[in-house]
Order: structure tokens, then sequence, then C-alpha cells
């Protein structure tokens, strides 16, 4: 599973760790993420992030 | 007015001495919008000023240079009290070259007709010779928006640091050293309060990393400039972003018929131990801006209501939502109020908490339309827990 970057802050989605303050338990790809979550960092959407490189 | 940073470079920016709105944030001392101006065999001026008062701008750059003298206006930062100027600023300069980076430029065109600019697009650790001087810029991405960026000159020891470091404070003077230095940083910790402290953990990063820089003099972009003080400043600034606590105790209310300002008094009453601090905020006679300056610090929180239509009073629901956003991390405390038939403030302010995951210290404290003497002696007991609770957090 990929990391994934937010193109506004640079906050990083790890899937292995993924968001559990947030109800999002480690494992959750990021494909697998709700379409309205956002950056905890920013609040940007889920069209905001890019795979890292 | 002293407006000489160093050898030809100046400050070119308008003193707003009458603002007491800035987009709500309550300006009690009101602000500057800084623009300094750096003369080498290159020219650049370093940012803008709000719309209103470019034709200042122009003016004071006039006494210094000609317009056409101009080569490169630096836009560390989009938001319109800085870049707000820019359009006739660029009209004004047809020869100048604006610089910023990739985000910077995306927020422009959204704010303003951008199309006839000529641009310069740079990111971190890319640099501009002036001549003597060199630009180096430093991106800082959410600090406090995406677009965000530092300019430094190295050869001067010069940070012009946008809204880090900046305070909303119009004084005739310009520097740290001219000026009062307790209401500086206590206009610099409410600005940081109200304008940077979501982003905590991006300014510890940038401290970090501006540890490497050979610092002699900060230019934000609000109030005065850094030069006799800035060990005082990063102090403070490490420990804001830690939203590290003091001992001190914030007992902040809305009240209706005064039940829940009764229990107020009581819980002030408990933690007014020795040693500890502890600050009694009425939200209606208060404002956003003083609660989260005093939410920055402080170690605990009381936060109560009265029962209003089954939740909590408006008022005491904007402050928590602005609380929310600001993100102050790592705070302990509780909830309180009164209620008649129906239930719901104290309860509703119990979930803000939890959803800004402070430690809750106890179930939401409630008293049935007045408190009695025994919830009065409740309300005793949780202060003086507040207080302890203050001392130990801030060990």
């Amino acid at each position: 599973m990929k990391k994934y970057v937010c193109n506004v802050c640079g906050w990083v989605y790890d899937p292995k760790v993924g968001l559990p303050e947030e109800g999002i338990d480690p494992g959750t790809s990021f494909e697998d993420l709700p379409e309205d979550f956002v950056c905890p960092e920013c609040g940007a959407g889920k069209d905001e992030f890019s795979p890292e490189d | 007015m002293n407006i000489t940073l160093r050898e030809n470079i100046d400050w070119v920016g308008y003193v707003d001495w009458t603002i007491r709105d800035f987009h709500g944030y309550r300006t009690e001392q009101g602000t500057t919008y800084n623009a300094y101006l750096v003369r080498d065999e290159k020219t650049a001026l370093i940012d803008t000023v709000k719309a209103p008062y470019r034709q200042h701008l122009l003016r004071n750059v006039l006494a210094l240079t000609a317009l056409s003298g101009i080569d490169y206006i630096v836009c560390n930062h989009a938001e319109p009290d800085h870049s707000g100027a820019l359009p006739e600023v660029m009209a004004a300069i047809p020869n100048a070259t604006l610089v910023c980076d990739q985000k910077c430029r995306a927020a422009l065109s959204g704010y303003y007709d951008i199309s006839d600019w000529r641009i310069r697009i740079i990111a971190s650790g890319d640099t501009i010779s002036l001549g003597r001087r060199t630009l180096q810029f430093v991106e800082t991405p959410m600090l406090h928006w995406p677009e965000s960026m530092f300019t430094y000159v190295p050869e001067e020891k010069l940070l012009f640091s946008m809204d880090a470091f900046g305070q909303h404070y119009a004084t005739s003077q310009r520097f740290d050293d001219e000026a009062s230095l307790s209401n500086i940083m206590a206009e610099a910790r409410t600005y940081y309060a109200n304008i940077v402290m979501p982003y905590g953990a991006r300014v510890a990063a940038t401290l970090k990393s501006a540890a490497g820089l050979d610092i002699e003099m900060i230019a934000p972009s609000h109030g005065l400039i850094w030069r006799s003080h800035i060990p005082e400043i990063m102090k403070a600034y490490g420990n804001w972003a830690l939203c590290r606590p003091k001992p001190k105790v914030l007992i902040i209310y809305d009240t209706m018929w005064d039940s829940t300002g009764e229990m107020a008094r009581a819980i002030l009453e408990g933690a007014s131990l020795p040693g500890v601090e502890v600050q009694l905020i009425y939200i209606r006679s208060s404002n956003l801006t003083r609660i989260a300056a005093e939410s920055l610090d402080a170690a605990t929180i009381a936060f109560g209501s009265s029962t209003l239509n089954s939740g909590m009073m408006p008022m005491a629901a904007a402050a928590l939502t602005y609380l929310k956003g600001l993100r102050p991390a790592g705070k302990a405390g509780f909830a309180f109020g009164s209620y008649g038939w129906g239930r719901g403030g104290p309860e509703a302010i119990d979930e803000y908490m939890k959803a800004m995951k402070w430690e809750i210290l106890r179930d939401p404290l409630k008293a049935r339309y007045r408190p009695t003497a025994e919830i009065l002696d409740e309300c005793r007991s949780a202060g003086k827990l507040l207080a302890t609770k203050a001392k130990d957090l801030a060990e």
C-alpha cells in the first residue's frame, strides 16, 4: 500500500498507521478512505493528495 | 521615525492605527503591514500592503527610488493584507518580476487577474543575487498558509519572516528595542494563538531548520522588527509551538440568570491556590481573540454555559468552534453549567472538549435552576482539582 502526500501542506498519509484518532484503522489503504476524508493538518480534500514518490 | 534596517534596506509599509476588527481578530492596538525595500545593484520590494494603503506604499518607495528602478517584487504570502496592493504595484512597475512559489502563484491567480504579470517561480533553496546581497527563499508551508515563505538575506543575517514572529501592534517605532517589550511579547502571543496555533508542529520543525541560519534581525510582516530580543521571541515560539502550559487555570463561561456565573465564581474560589494563575472570562464581556490568547498557555480550562434551547448558549458555541479550529493541544478540563427542564448545555461542551482530545477531569458539573450550597461546594472542589492538575501539567 502506497503512502499519499497532501499537495497543499505536505502531510503524509501512511496506510500502515492509518488515522486512529479519526476512526481510520491501521492497514486502511488511501483508496479505501471515505470520499469526505480531509487532511488532518490543513483540511484539503482527498483529491488534493498524490502518491508519494 | 527610523525606517532603516540595514544600509539600503528600508521599511516601506503602512501603520494602521485605527483598525480594531481584522477579519474578526480584535486588534486592540491596531496593526502594521510591513513591506521592505532592498536596494542594491538590483532592487527588490519584499511584499506589499493591504489594498486601501497602496498609495502609501508607493509614496514610501518613491521617497527612496524611482519605481522603474525596481527589478523584483517578492510575495512571501498571498493573503490580501500583504498582496492587496499587488495589482496596482504591478501596473505601476511593469518591468518588475514577481517572485513567488508555485502555490503562491495559484493563490494570487485566485484573487487577481495575473495574466499580464511577469512571474518567476522559485522554491526552497533558490536564490536571487541583487549584487552585494542575495535573496534566499525558504518555503514554510502552513505557517500559516500553504504558500507561506521566508526570504533570507545571508549577507545581512536578516530574515523576512512573513507572518511568523509578527504582532498586530501599531507603533511609531519600528524596532523591538524602541517600544515596550512586554507589550510586544503580549501582542506576539495573541498573534500566535489566533493565527499560528493550529500549526505548532510546523513551527517546531521550522524553528529547528531556522536554527541553521545565522540571524541578527527578523523582519515580520506585522508589528515590530526583532533585533535586540530575538532569543526571547525564539524561546516563546518554542514554548507556544508545543502549547507548553503554565500553571494557569481558565474559567470561561456564558450565563443567562447568573446560575452558571455563580458556579464559575465558586470554581474560581476553589482554583485560587498559591502558585497558580487563575482567570475568569465571561464570554460576552470578552472576545474570541482574548479567549484564544489566554488558552494558548493555560494548563486547565473549565468551560461553562447555561442550557438554552437544549444546547449551549450561542456565544459559548462560537468560542468553542473557534478554539476547536485553533487546536490547542494537551489541555485538561471539564464542562459546567445550569439547566431548567431540558438538558444539553454542559453536555454539548463536554462533547467539544472530547473532540479536541482534552483530558476530561470529571463529568459535566450541573445545577438545576440555581446551584445549591452542595453544588457550589462541588464547584470549589472541582476548581481545586483544576489548579492541582495545572501545577502537574506545568512541571
